[in-house]
This record gives structure tokens, C-alpha cells and sequence, in this order.
């Protein structure tokens, strides 16, 4: 079985429109949505959930206002400012115990909370793990590495060899989550400056890592003098550029359509060009 | 009064909103908080940067002193600590720098160093302070970065605040004590669904909301509706147009050179302020 993931640094370069025409192109996919927090590929894909389960993050520390002595220790120890008045601010709260193991008259418990929710579905295209974080909560990684881990266990049950896995945003800790122990990493890039300075620190993520890279230009011909130069970047270091996908009004059309654009639009220029990066990806892959 | 651009979805234009309108209306900051990708300072050229240090105290262990007794490690929320027979480790980009492994150890033997886990910049452009983070590469804790960011909001004058995308812990970070929140989205599903998302966590901080339409033409009418469900304004549009793009990709703020928009801009401030009075 291999692993995947599509990312890009920079939010919005086209990381869902890509894993969704990779879906639908791949003979027998397993798919993985690790953009927990702004999770969109559903909406390309379709997905009957077939099981949903909790998830349990971090828990919240409650201060119980009838034992509190209102001694302020709790206050003083707190890192994270997340104590006012002698009660918990559950947005800041970490999680991180040290109130509740240190009030002298045990008044703060310790609760479980969910943080959101993982799913297994079925799509047109393959079976699909994906999850929903509460909004606003913490622990996305953490969400990330269940929704990775319900992925390799449907590529496993149903004898599929590949893993699409959509990556978040950014390189924090859910990008850094979605990246551990896949083969390879396709880098999704617009040729814009603020693009090309996202490009390299997600590729400088990647190298931190260990995980191969290849790289994607969307909407190419925006800029061609920069898609030159991310061009030359990739070729001096010996990254693969697997495709050069231009702008094509028919990606919002489709995705309005709820489809990927090589399934409602298969002759239009992205959907001809999408092919073509599939076939590199999948020699990149060794598929 | 704290403004933030924010926007669920990636993409949408929250950085070149938050340049554009800091530039057309002259605003006293602007805080890069997106400390994962920043992107402020290519279209603000920063002038004079000064780059500090963000720091976090993580433990280290006395092997001399520590007994093993694995108290520290079963404390950690976050395995940041692992003690097995005669090792004690810990694994620094793990550790939220609570204190508690410190406070649990019998012997002592745990005392806090700093590490560092990214940087601020402060410097000044077009007249405006110029302030934005960066995570280190390879580090997973966003929201220490954005902090450290916010420390350097003034109380007085415009604080333009640029948002990460999502709708986790950085954009919570970021929005927390803010007088208004502008969404920047585009009007497709994708922009919807994660307006919808980032909106849930907005309201949850009790501040006030108003969305930018940007690329509108393109998609469908199903961000005006939520809007018009949610009472949410919708306070700016901004049409698809290449030229837009064309300048975005070459990091030129486009009121720069499509001079109409500054006067735009100004309206959209006074909407706001009028919001928030």
C-alpha cells in the first residue's frame, strides 16, 4: 500500500480540486480529508457515511465554585492564562493538568470533551475516511492522525494499494500530522510570490521529514514569468514537477456541480491537463 | 479597534484585504497572525526589520538526580516525557510548555530551558508598524507564535490582524479580543462550507461579523444566502478580474495601481466602525 498526501503550505491553491480528479482517475483509491478544520472534499465526493465516531481531545479542566476557596493558586500556575475569576476559560484551556493536580482542596475536575467527530464513508471512487473538528478546538493533529490511521486500515481491509491523503494548509501541527510515514508528498503551487514563499517552506517541511517531493503548478498561466521560475527552482533541486494545470473556468463550474472537474468536465483544459499529471504522478509513484 | 481578516477556506484573498484596506485607509499596524504562511510582508515591503526570538521552556531532566519514577511522564498530556528503566527523554516539539512535569518531580530534578520555536519581526512600511510571526519549520505549535504576535498590538488606532485559515486554535488565537471580524470568502461551496465553519468559531468569541465577497461572479448564490440567514452583512464585493490576480501573483497590493478601490476600502472601514459603535 502507498501513501500520498497532497498539501501546499498556502491555503486555497487547489490541494482538493487535485485529490479529487486523482480520486476519481485512480483504478482503486482509499481517501483520506486531513483538512479537519475546513474540510472540503466531501463536497466533490459525495460521501455515504457508513460510521461515526467521537473524538475525544484534550480534556477541560471545571472549577467547582462550591469547594473553590478562591485561593488563586490555580491563577498563578496556569500558563495559559486561561483562569479568570475562578473559573475556566475552556477556549484556552490546554488540557494540560497542572491546576487540577495542584489545588490544595481538589476543586477542579478534570472532564473528557469531544472535539469533534471521524468518519467512514463510501464514495462513487473508493471508500473514505474523513472528520469534522468542532470549530474552535484543539488537538487537530491529533484528529488527523485518527483520520490516518481509519485510512490505512480501509486500504488494508479492502486490499487497496493507494492512499490519497488532502493535506490542511500551513505546516503546523496537522500538516505535520497528515505527513508521517507516507511515500511521497505532491506540493500544489500557484505562481503568485506569496505561492512560491509557501512552496518553500512546505518543501523545506518535506525535507525535515524525510517524505519525497513533487510539485503541481494550478492556474500556471496566471504567471508564466514565475511558473518559469518555480520551474527552474524544482529542476535545480531535483524535484519533479508531475503536472501545469491553467485556469479553467469549468473547476468552479464543477464544483458546483459537486464533481471533480475531470468527471463533469472531461474534455475542458484542467480536466486534459489533470490527466496528464495523473499519468507523471502515477510513474512517480511507481504505480 | 482590532480588526481581523479572517476566512475559513484558504485562498480567499484575507491578505491582500488586510494590505489593501491597511493602505488605503492608513492604519497604525498590521499583525501577520497566519505565523504557519505568512504572507504580509511580500506585498508591505517591511522596512527596518528587527527579528526576535519566540521561545518556549521546555524540560530538561537531571539524569543525576532523576529516580525513574516515571511521575513526569504519566503527568504529560502530551507524551512529551518518556521514562522507561533507567531512561528519562523528553521530545521538546511535543511539550506545551506547562510547567507540570516541574511541579510533579520529587528530586528536583526537572528544571525549565527556552527553546526557540519561531520568530517575530517588527518593522515599519507606508508609515504603518509592521509586525508578523514565523513558525519554525518543523515545529507543530502555531498558537505561542501568534501570541507572541498580539503582544505588539497597540490599544489605540486600527490594528489590522491577518488570520490563518481553518478554524482550529490559530484563528481562535487570533481573533480572541478583537472589536470586529471581516470574513473573506469566495462564493463556491468550498468558500461556504468553511465560512460556515469559521463564522461557528467567530460568534463563539462574541465578535461582531461582516463578510467580503471576493471573486464574486464565479460559483453560486449559496454564501449570499447564509449571509442573509445569519443577518450578516455583506459588506464588500469584489468581482473576478484578472488584472486583480495579475497583480496579486507579482505581490502588488492592487489599490496601488486601481486607485478606485482605496475609496472602497474607506467605505468598508466606515461600515465597520459603524458596526461596532
Amino acid at each position: 500500500m502507498k501513501q500520498v498526501t497532497i498539501l501546499s503550505g498556502k491555503g486555497g491553491t487547489g490541494k482538493t480540486t487535485i485529490t479529487g480528479c486523482f480520486a476519481a482517475l485512480t483504478e482503486e483509491p482509499v481517501l483520506a480529508d486531513c483538512d479537519v478544520d475546513a474540510s472540503n472534499l466531501h463536497l466533490i465526493l459525495s460521501p455515504r457515511i457508513k460510521e461515526t465516531m467521537e473524538f475525544r481531545g484534550l480534556k477541560l479542566a471545571d472549577i467547582d465554585s462550591e469547594k473553590c476557596t478562591r485561593c488563586g493558586l490555580c491563577m498563578q500556575l496556569c500558563r495559559f492564562d486561561a483562569i479568570h475569576d475562578y473559573s475556566v476559560d475552556p477556549i484556552h484551556c490546554e488540557g494540560c493538568k497542572v491546576c487540577v493536580a495542584n489545588c490544595p482542596v481538589d476543586a477542579i475536575s478534570f472532564k473528557e470533551r469531544v472535539c469533534g467527530h471521524a468518519y467512514i464513508s463510501d464514495t462513487e471512487y473508493g471508500p473514505m475516511s474523513h472528520a469534522r473538528l468542532t470549530p474552535g478546538m484543539e488537538n487537530s493533529g491529533k484528529l488527523v492522525t485518527l483520520v490516518r490511521q481509519n485510512a490505512a486500515k480501509l486500504a488494508e481491509e479492502t486490499g487497496r494499494g493507494l492512499v490519497l491523503v488532502d493535506g490542511p494548509p500551513g505546516i503546523g501541527c496537522p500538516v505535520i500530522a497528515s505527513l508521517s510515514n507516507v511515500d511521497a508528498a505532491v506540493a500544489v503551487v500557484e505562481p503568485t510570490l506569496s505561492g512560491i514563499h509557501d512552496l518553500r517552506r512546505a518543501l523545506q517541511l518535506l525535507e525535515h521529514f524525510e517524505v519525497t517531493p513533487s510539485v503541481i503548478i494550478n492556474k500556471y498561466d496566471i504567471n508564466m514569468e514565475n511558473t518559469a521560475s518555480i520551474r527552474g527552482f524544482c529542476g535545480e533541486h531535483g524535484i519533479p514537477t508531475l503536472g501545469m494545470i491553467p485556469f479553467d473556468e469549468s473547476v468552479t463550474r464543477a464544483m458546483v456541480q459537486a464533481k471533480p472537474v475531470v468527471v463533469y468536465s472531461p474534455g475542458s483544459p484542467a480536466s486534459l491537463a489533470m490527466r496528464e499529471a495523473w499519468i507523471e504522478f502515477s510513474s512517480f509513484l511507481g504505480l | 479597534m482590532k480588526l481581523v481578516i479572517a476566512s475559513g477556506k484558504g485562498g480567499t484573498g484575507k491578505t491582500s484585504i488586510a494590505v489593501n484596506l491597511a493602505l488605503s485607509v492608513g492604519a497604525s499596524q498590521v499583525l501577520d497572525c497566519d505565523v504557519e504562511e505568512p504572507n504580509v510582508h511580500i506585498f508591505l515591503k517591511p522596512e527596518n526589520p528587527r527579528r526576535r526570538p519566540v521561545e518556549l521552556l521546555v524540560p530538561e531532566i537531571d539524569e543525576g538526580r532523576c529516580i525513574h519514577c516515571r511521575r513526569c511522564a504519566e503527568f504529560c498530556q502530551y507524551n512529551a516525557l518518556f521514562v522507561a528503566g533507567e531512561v528519562a527523554m523528553v521530545f521538546p516539539e511535543l511539550c506545551h510548555s506547562c510547567g507540570g512535569c516541574k511541579l510533579v518531580c520529587p528530586e528536583e530534578a526537572i528544571t525549565e530551558k527556552p527553546r526557540q520555536v519561531g520568530a517575530v519581526t517588527v518593522a515599519e512600511s507606508h508609515g504603518m508598524g509592521l509586525i508578523y510571526g514565523e513558525l519554525n519549520v518543523g515545529e507543530a505549535l502555531a498558537v505561542p507564535v501568534v501570541s507572541a504576535v498580539k503582544k505588539h498590538a497597540e490599544e489605540e488606532g486600527l490594528v489590522i490582524l491577518d488570520a490563518a485559515p481553518g478554524s482550529a486554535c490559530p484563528l481562535v488565537e487570533t481573533v480572541h479580543g478583537a472589536d470586529f471580524c471581516l470574513m473573506v470568502t469566495e462564493p463556491t461551496p468550498f468558500g461556504l462550507h468553511d465560512l460556515q465553519v469559521a463564522t461557528e468559531v467567530v460568534k463563539q468569541l462574541g465578535v461582531p461579523i461582516g463578510v467580503v465577497v471576493n471573486f464574486a461572479g464565479v460559483g453560486d448564490q449559496g454564501v449570499y444566502r447564509f449571509c442573509e440567514r445569519e443577518g450578516i452583512p455583506v459588506i464588500m464585493e469584489i468581482p473576478y478580474d484578472r488584472r486583480i490576480a495579475e497583480l496579486y501573483s507579482r505581490g502588488i497590493p492592487f489599490s496601488a495601481e486601481m486607485t478606485e478601490w482605496r475609496g472602497r476600502f474607506r467605505e468598508l472601514l466606515d461600515t465597520v466602525e459603524e458596526m461596532t459603535r
